[in-house]
């Protein structure tokens, strides 16, 4: 697949925590609403503000369009049926999206299941301290990502965008892009250390 | 602390954070779905063991879901609503649920989830077959991945001949320990080699050690002895 440059499809400006229009619940509770009462008005609020990005996401990791419409609703169709297992004080609407999305496109492109951990296997080895995230945390704290992303200099942001849309790995993004693996290593490392610390943050 | 193990594993550190870990590069291919399903296998395997590097994946894919927000979308089609909201009447909500069934006194199961469902079986089970005197291993079946994966068994004390990697090599231990020249590793951490580096692990003296190992291209031998068995080692 050919490395895209960015190409200016993202916006900057968007730090609120998002909504399907100003006047609408946030995601989070359209989300828990579908998973407590089946509501497909919530459903439907979801759809609009979701299915359209994971379309761009889909097209922009090389899926043609037909296929990342399908992808798209099945992904929609994952988020209903397993809407119950959302948890708000793990993570965000957007987050929990994300990853089915990811998981989607990985089953279709690669023909293969993802492999992840079992939070619930007996063998798992736990956190030691468990972490009194609530809700209200996970809010803020997704707030805080998207300023810290909003900061990022602009070659670790593209590079970023890259290892997330691009379906390659870094090894891969340091070749195509001719860059220096340990430019791209370095780059990775520093973006994470920046939005994981702006993760962690309290409130300023 | 350590407790009792059944079939010669003499004993699992209780709930031991490991020491060595995933690179943050590595950990954001994984949650960013660009790594092949044999180094996602053995990734999430790690995390598994590992509280460290599940935060870090934690936080990567929250960085997705910001990415995901700030995409400039592209329209669905016109119907695109209408016909998944007809589709949800056929769909039960159904929350998949592992395929693997813990089996009774599951406090002894040394593999976790997920290389334990590719295993089809835990570690007691596993068919053996020798490559060298005091090495055996056992495919791991991973159908659409060109990596190799398998699962390595060092007898005590045992060291393996002194190699590189042509390409890159993941070594996570599931039982006992080893030792090369980066440090002692036991259950829960995971060795990354590349291809410069050459080892030459040892397992410890006082049980065998058993790996899972990933490897994208054929190790070479650099040892004397090694040299002599390149063409019988198919790793
Ligand atoms: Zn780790």
């Amino acid at each position: 697949m050919m490395l895209m440059p960015f190409n200016g499809r993202m916006t900057e400006q968007d730090q609120s925590v998002p909504t399907t229009n100003g006047s609408e619940p946030p995601l989070t509770d359209l989300l828990t609403a579908v998973a407590t009462s089946r509501d497909r008005t919530a459903f439907s609020a979801l759809f609009a503000y979701f299915a359209p990005r994971i379309k761009a996401y889909l097209l922009r990791t090389g899926c043609e369009a037909g296929a990342a419409e399908e992808i798209a609703q099945e992904v929609m169709i994952t988020v209903w049926r397993r809407a119950e297992t959302f948890d708000a004080s793990q993570a965000s609407a957007s987050t929990w999206v994300f990853t089915i999305a990811r998981n989607k496109r990985i089953d279709a492109f690669r023909r293969n299941r993802r492999p992840e951990y079992d939070p619930d296997d007996p063998a798992l080895v736990p956190a030691e301290s468990i972490s009194a995230d609530n809700r209200i945390e996970v809010d803020q704290a997704a707030k805080r990502l998207r300023a810290a992303m909003n900061d990022l200099p602009p070659e670790q942001r593209e590079l970023l965008r890259m290892a997330y849309f691009d379906d390659q790995p870094h090894s891969a993004i340091a070749e195509a892009s001719n860059l220096p693996l340990g430019t791209v290593k370095s780059r990775i490392r520093l973006a994470l250390t920046k939005l994981r610390k702006g993760l962690k943050e309290e409130e300023e | 602390m350590t407790r009792k193990m059944p079939n010669g594993i003499a004993s699992l550190p209780a709930h031991r954070v490991p020491t060595h870990h995933l690179s943050e590069e590595l950990l954001l291919d994984y949650a960013a779905g660009s790594c092949g399903e044999a180094e996602a296998l053995i990734i999430a395997t790690h995390l598994a063991l590992c509280p460290d590097c599940r935060a870090v994946v934690e936080a990567c894919d929250a960085v997705g879901g910001a990415l995901l927000d700030e995409i400039a979308p592209t329209a669905v089609g016109a119907g695109s609503l209408e016909a998944v909201l007809a589709r949800l009447d056929d769909v039960t909500s159904a929350v998949e649920t592992s395929p693997f069934v813990a089996p009774r006194g599951h406090e002894d199961i040394v593999v976790p989830e997920p290389l334990r469902s590719y295993l089809a079986t835990d570690l007691k089970d596993v068919a053996w077959k020798p490559v060298m005197r005091g090495l055996d291993e056992a495919a791991v079946p991973i159908c659409t991945s060109p990596a190799k994966s398998r699962l390595m068994r060092i007898g005590a004390g045992v060291a393996v001949p002194r190699h590189t990697h042509h390409g890159s090599e993941m070594t996570l231990v599931l039982s006992g320990g080893f030792s090369d020249n980066r440090g002692h590793f036991v259950r829960g951490d995971i060795a990354v080699s590349d291809p410069e580096v050459e080892h030459r692990p040892v397992a410890d003296a006082d049980e065998d050690c058993i790996c899972f190992v990933v490897t994208d291209a054929p190790l070479k031998l650099t040892g004397p002895i090694g040299r002599l068995l390149n063409p019988f080692v198919r790793f």
